[in-house]
């Protein structure tokens, strides 16, 4: 009802009509965050465990290490896992930040471009090396 | 004698879910965690990759990580991953679990006891070989 032509939506009408004709991204993100982080808690406390505690740590490590544990696939699916849900939870995570602190739009946009081109790079990079590492390598 | 005024910013303040005392510190530490571990994940691949270029580059920066110094950093980093895991997982609970919110308390002081638990002899191993080149026998 409009009194003396003065128009007053109810409560949250404004954003139940943006929300029409949106997407779920945020809801995904939102689960996505918590799956991954359920994942990651294996994959990357095991990593760690493993590496740190039970094969000695960086005392240990060189080149031929890492060829014998890429030598099993089990290790390069690992690995492989670990990479991408790490990246991608961070990633979001950090959008989050950015998003949370940002004040100017450009500043927001150009931190998230630098965000999600190191997140390309790390991706694809440790991607293309888990897949064509050579132990033979010279 | 108090007031009564006294003592009602704090009872609003405790009130909430997330705001003030531990449920909003426990959220801080989440995101300095998150973000650091971010951080070295980009560091961390981009030196494994290393592995692709030749075994003498990627031995040579492994080597630099061979001192008291970085272990002291790299027990630092388990410590904030660990506590980021068993935040999100108490996280986790909270949304999902149907008590999960009215034990949000509770929970952060078991989670951090659990860290204090494995962190102590999780410290202790790390830094073991540290501990014997800066003040073992020779």
């Amino acid at each position: 009802m409009t009194t003396a032509g003065v128009r007053i939506d109810p409560p949250r009408s404004g954003s139940a009509r943006r929300l029409r004709g949106r997407t779920n991204t945020e809801l995904y993100a939102w689960l996505f965050m918590r799956v991954s982080g359920i994942l990651l808690v294996v994959l990357v406390l095991g990593h760690l465990f493993i590496m740190n505690i039970l094969d000695g740590g960086v005392q240990r490590i060189n080149f031929g290490f890492v060829a014998g544990r890429w030598a099993s696939p089990f290790w390069q699916v690992w690995d492989l896992l670990m990479l991408w849900l790490a990246q991608l939870h961070g990633t979001n995570g950090l959008r989050t930040v950015i998003n949370d602190y940002t004040r100017k739009d450009a500043t927001r946009f150009w931190l998230k471009m630098a965000l999600y081109t190191a997140s390309a790079v790390v991706i694809a990079l440790g991607t293309l090396v888990i897949f064509t590492f050579d132990p033979s390598i010279s | 004698m108090s007031t009564p005024t006294t003592a009602r910013p704090r009872t609003k303040l405790g009130g909430t879910l997330y705001r003030g005392r531990e449920g909003m510190w426990s959220w801080v530490a989440h995101r300095i965690t998150g973000v650091l571990t971010f951080f070295f994940l980009f560091a961390h691949v981009l030196d494994t990759a290393l592995v692709r270029v030749s075994p003498e580059s990627y031995d040579t920066v492994i080597d630099t990580y061979k001192n008291p110094f970085v272990n002291l950093m790299e027990i630092g980093l388990v410590g904030a991953v660990l506590f980021h895991a068993l935040n999100g997982l108490r996280i986790v609970a909270v949304d999902f679990w149907s008590r999960g919110p009215r034990l949000q308390r509770p929970m952060l002081w078991a989670i951090v006891a659990v860290w204090v638990v494995v962190m102590v002899p999780g410290a202790f191993f790390m830094f073991k070989h540290s501990f014997e080149v800066l003040f073992g026998a020779g």
